[in-house]
């Protein structure tokens, strides 16, 4: 294929694209404002628009914001913490790897949503249920990876390294951590997306306050515009950590 | 040789047995936990639960709710195969529909569905239709994305020899696409079955009239641990079985292929 054949079927499918959305966002335009769909069912793009601009210029989102960033970051701390420790610990010996990989990957298996009511119960509706939530189905993939990160180090390498008369302190720095990271740091960044979205679930099923709770709240008003609204600001939130964290993850695997 | 030494020497050599041994320290402690120490409003321990699961079984709606959500699995995971399966196909097979759409079909991947479970209760109702859409729109992405990158990962070779030797365009997909997609569309079921679970445990649990989701909201409200967390178990236990099936179907039908 030719390098201008290429080129313009690159413009076409950027055009097959913009199309897309354009066309979507006029059926809904239209759709809304002329052909009569139900404003309780699909409120008007513009309306949205509108409630969007008063929803982050009265700095309406900001409490719910802050409730649900802070669930979000004492959850990951957690997490963390707990997933590195033990799947460092379960990597230092091949034994422990095999008894304890199989049983975190087949827990991980369970949809862990299903504990959601058993959080209710024990923490009630606050924050602590959503933590606790979020921090369960974070651990897994946290503790995984750090497994498969520190677990599978080529064995050439820690041999190497030690009989150059390295310390378990040389060998740490600069044998297991630079093998271990790439793979870890999948790990964390899976675990952050999990999290986030456990965190906005639980709060749509049961919850007094944070973002999801605001959304719930509102299409229980019938007040969809402004629930539109709600949704966009946080696919915009989610959408931005979630890209801040992959970028991270790509720098700190550049080093 | 002592007792101790040969049962070390069988822990060793069998990691299965140690891992049992785990298992069964777990529930042994939360058993003496939810006996002693903690209040039996919030815990249960998983003794009395297994006792007392001829009892929610024999609860009134519980068989049917758990005989609606079955249902709704189904639905919602044959949706999005059938479904998955032709968009991925006709997205995979054209470089340009590929080039085009996949980008649209990565960014609907990415945004976290969650957010507008609520629009489902609005245009589906509460009942089961909701539950199956949610369901649909966890599982169908996976199976897509799956079924573009095994479509993509078919050797040009293979293609270049069929149709050199005269294949027809129907010979070539029954040929060489065919056996490809095959463990490619059993991975992508795995990965579909999961989402699925996720979406439709999720849309039951958010708002619920007859299923689990009702129940699991009874349960916690009325403060009963046994049945929450018997209820729990059974809908892990279902999960696990669906998992197992597919994962079962993906190693045997991957088989064939040695590269």
């Amino acid at each position: 294929m030719s390098a201008r054949q290429d080129r313009r079927d690159k413009i076409a499918s950027r055009a097959v694209q913009i199309g897309f959305v354009v066309a979507l966002i006029g059926l809904w335009y239209f759709g809304t404002a002329y052909w009569g769909i139900s404003r309780i069912l699909l409120p008007n793009p513009v309306n949205v628009w509108h409630e969007l601009k008063d929803v982050i210029g009265s700095g309406e989102f900001l409490p719910d914001l802050r409730v649900t960033l802070t669930e979000l970051a004492v959850a990951f701390a957690i997490s963390c913490t707990a997933g590195v420790t033990l799947g460092y610990l379960i990597s230092r010996s091949p034994y422990l790897i095999k008894v304890f990989e199989p049983l975190l990957a087949g827990f991980y298996s369970v949809p862990i949503i299903l504990f959601l009511p058993l959080y209710v119960l024990f923490f009630g509706l606050g924050p602590g249920s959503k933590i606790a939530l979020g921090t369960t189905i974070s651990f897994f993939p946290i503790v995984l990876n750090t497994i498969a990160g520190f677990g599978y180090v080529e064995k050439i390498f820690i041999t190497a390294a030690r009989s150059m008369g390295a310390s378990d302190f040389q060998m740490f720095r600069y044998v297991l951590l630079p093998a271990a990271l790439p793979v870890m740091l999948t790990g964390l960044r899976i675990g952050f997306t999990v999290a986030l979205l456990s965190i906005l679930g639980s709060e749509t099923i049961a919850s007094l306050e944070g973002l999801g709770h605001r959304i719930v709240h509102l299409a229980e008003a019938m007040e969809t515009a402004r629930m539109f609204a709600y949704i966009a600001f946080a696919v915009v939130i989610a959408a931005t950590l979630n890209s801040i964290v992959s970028s991270l993850e790509r720098r700190a695997k550049r080093r | 040789m002592t007792d101790a030494a040969q049962l070390k020497r069988a822990l060793i050599r069998h990691p299965g047995l140690s891992r049992l041994a785990v298992i069964a320290a777990l529930l042994l402690l939360w058993e003496i936990a939810a006996r002693w120490w903690i209040d039996p409003t919030f815990l249960s321990p998983p003794s009395r639960i297994v006792a007392s699961l001829g009892d929610l079984f024999n609860t009134k709606g519980i068989p049917a709710a758990l005989q609606i959500t079955a249902w709704e699995l189904a639905v919602a995971f044959a949706i999005s195969v059938v479904v998955g399966l032709v968009v991925g196909l006709a997205v995979g097979l054209s470089r340009f529909s590929n080039r085009s759409l996949m980008p649209i079909i990565l960014l609907l991947y990415g945004t976290p569905q969650i957010t507008i479970l609520p629009l489902f209760i609005l245009y589906f109702g509460i009942g089961p239709p909701s539950k199956i859409a949610f369901g649909v729109t966890h599982g169908i992405f996976p199976i897509i994305v799956t079924i573009v990158a095994g479509v993509q990962n078919i050797k040009p070779i293979l293609m270049t020899a069929a149709h050199s030797m005269g294949a027809s365009r129907w010979q070539i997909f029954r040929w060489v696409i065919f056996p490809h997609m095959i463990p490619t569309f059993f991975a992508g079921m795995r990965l579909g079955m999961t989402g699925v679970l996720l979406g439709v445990l999720l849309a039951e649990l958010y708002v619920s009239t007859a299923g689990i989701g009702y129940f699991t909201q009874l349960f916690t409200q009325a403060f009963d641990p046994t049945k929450l967390l018997g209820l729990v178990s059974v809908l892990a236990a279902m999960a696990i079985a669906l998992n197992e099936i597919v994962r079962r179907a993906e190693v045997h039908f991957g088989r064939w292929r040695t590269d």
